[in-house]
């Protein structure tokens, strides 16, 4: 009682303490939703609702927005070819990812196993790129693709292996791998995490059975390790595939969208057209694009798996 | 236990063969990770000349003026920008933690109406990450007066930690036993003293996870200061270290020193605080 006093007292609110419990409830309910409240309300919600409102404008951000356009953006955005590289760029990072990226994270996190002797070290070492900052990554993976043999790591290793120095961020047909690369060396830890944990949660009782009844060690991955995996592995597709449909900053550092557009992605597109160029009207309706985009894959997903389990994990 | 004793692997050639082709591949990753953090540290401890002339041998002898002239030298502001970001990064991870704890036990704890609609409120932000808003979020913080101000930063960034800094400590919250509350409600607790005296202590591995979690989010942010702030005298680290490429690029040795030192309060912070950034991830994203 005495802490609710002070609390309320000051608030201001001295005569709460003679109001029935079931008042004093709802006002904590009241006070202690609040702020997260008001905070998501203003800078989560509204910005959405602003936007869906400012896509229907010709709008170049001064003034109030006044030249009435309908649809028009969203459907030139559509047919523009850049957005279309845009997209077809995030669905093929999207595929890298499924394909390449969890795969080799798997692979590691079942490699480091449970018992292997230095699992911190290699779980410490792996997860260390995911702690590090987007820019940091990004530039020093700008560093080590110089196209320059004397200042590129990498080039000086293909020229030392005998080949020719590459391009990577100068060629539209390697761009986009070599973020790909950097977005991997970034990423795959986190992944590698997760798997890690959920192998965890696996007994050992039910491989060492799998072994007695004569399953080796391919086998036992596939039939017994791997099914039991899969509500990790959801996770990891879910995170994965909405992680590549915005991905922003490491390509904005290294390739700024280009060589001509060849890394563009829809963030980039956004940011180009927002902050650039601030034709805001079309930008606002490219962030719609994006967020349906997400909204879509989310129901999809929710409809398939019922739901991710970053949100039903936590229920029980 | 007797099956056990009978299966347990035994040191034979193929189990050898078998550690030896984990550890192969194993150490093949690290050195790959390591490749671009190695070439930036040598990078930072050679001169300008050294760079050039042997770009990838090990830095012999160290040489420190790279790092420290950018501690010393005022005209690269590192640190201006160094407390720009811990400042943000305090108030950020305090609102966070503070908001997000204040919310999390009302919808793990206790009920009222329309609570599964304002809880669903939230999940929505989760599909609704900053990259996609952060244009939208820009116009109602130039109406706001935000733009060019900390606080825009600061503000920015908690609400969109919001959603799913909730649903971690919600599940922490609510996996503390039902039990204990009905016994401080019979012992003459309000709500209110349940959270404040008996929930909140026991949950700080919990707030622990999250504060991690959120410092480092804030620490490495670009974007929001990238739209946010215009004066270079409110730069955060993350921001000033891409701007600082940009405007040194040509002198790398110079570059790489700052990236190191600004890379530096991450690894620190990661080797001290690792065990709680694992378990706020794992927490928020796999069930168990």
């Amino acid at each position: 009682m005495q802490s609710l006093n002070t609390f309320s007292n000051r608030l201001g609110l001295k005569s709460m303490a003679g109001l029935p419990r079931k008042f004093q409830d709802y006002l904590m309910i009241f006070l202690f939703l609040l702020p997260a409240v008001i905070l998501f309300l203003l800078f989560v919600v509204y910005p959405i609702l602003q936007s869906v409102y400012y896509s229907l404008f010709n709008w170049k951000g001064f003034g109030p927005a006044e030249d009435f356009v309908g649809l028009a953006n969203f459907q030139n955005i559509i047919k523009d070819r850049v957005f279309l590289i845009a997209l077809r760029n995030g669905l093929l990072i999207i595929a890298l990812s499924l394909f390449i990226q969890l795969p080799l994270s798997l692979l590691l996190a079942v490699l480091v196993g449970r018992d292997l002797p230095g699992r911190t070290f290699f779980r410490a070492v792996f997860f260390l790129p995911y702690v590090l900052s987007e820019v940091i990554a990004a530039l020093m993976w700008l560093f080590i693709l110089n196209p320059d043999p004397d200042r590129g790591f990498i080039n000086a290793v293909i020229v030392a292996l005998g080949g020719q120095p590459l391009a990577w961020l100068g060629n539209p047909d390697l761009v986009l791998i070599a973020i790909f690369a950097a977005l991997t060396w970034k990423y795959f830890g986190y992944h590698m995490l997760l798997f890690m944990t959920g192998l965890q949660n696996i007994p050992s009782e039910i491989e060492e059975a799998g072994r007695v009844d004569g399953a080796n060690a391919i086998q036992n991955f596939f039939y017994i390790t791997l099914p039991l995996l899969s509500s990790t592995i959801r996770t990891s597709v879910y995170i994965s595939v909405l992680g590549s449909l915005q991905q922003f900053i490491m390509v904005w550092i290294m390739s700024k969208g280009g060589p001509v557009n060849a890394s563009e992605t829809m963030a980039t597109y956004m940011y180009r057209f927002g902050f650039v160029r601030f034709q805001l009207g079309y930008g606002s309706a490219v962030a719609i694009y994006m967020f349906l985009l997400c909204l879509i894959f989310s129901l999809i997903y929710l409809h398939f798996t019922r739901k991710p389990d970053y949100l039903s994990g936590l229920e029980g | 236990m007797q099956a056990r004793a009978v299966y347990r692997p035994t040191f034979n050639a193929r189990k050898f063969l078998q550690r030896f082709l984990q550890y192969f591949v194993l150490v093949t990753v690290v050195i790959l990770v390591f490749v671009p953090i190695v070439i930036l540290v040598f990078g930072a401890l050679k001169t300008r000349g050294e760079l050039m002339s042997s770009p990838y041998t090990p830095p012999i002898p160290p040489r420190w003026e790279n790092l420290i002239s950018i501690l010393t030298t005022p005209r690269y502001s590192f640190w201006p920008m160094l407390w720009n970001s811990v400042m943000v990064m305090v108030a950020t991870t305090t609102g966070v933690v503070v908001i997000c704890s204040l919310a999390a036990f009302i919808f793990a704890r206790i009920d009222f109406r329309f609570k599964n609609w304002v809880f669903q409120l939230f999940t929505l932000g989760l599909m609704f990450p900053i990259n996609i808003a952060i244009l939208p979020v820009y116009f109602v913080l130039r109406q706001l007066n935000l733009l060019d101000n900390l606080w825009g930063v600061i503000i920015v960034q908690t609400a969109f930690q919001l959603s799913g800094n909730i649903m971690i400590l919600r599940g922490f919250f609510a996996a503390i036993p039902a039990e204990l509350q009905d016994a401080a409600y019979i012992d003459g607790c309000t709500a209110f003293d349940f959270f404040w005296r008996i929930l909140l202590p026991l949950a700080k591995p919990a707030l622990a996870a999250v504060a991690a979690l959120t410092m480092i989010m804030s620490w490495n942010d670009l974007l929001v200061p990238l739209v946010v702030i215009n004066n270079d005298k409110l730069w955060p680290l993350p921001l000033g270290t891409m701007q600082f490429q940009g405007q040194y690029g040509q002198d790398l040795a110079l570059v790489s020193a700052f990236v190191l030192l600004s890379a530096l309060p991450t690894v620190v912070f990661y080797l001290f605080a690792e065990r709680q950034i694992v378990s706020g991830l794992t927490a928020g994203a796999v069930k168990g």
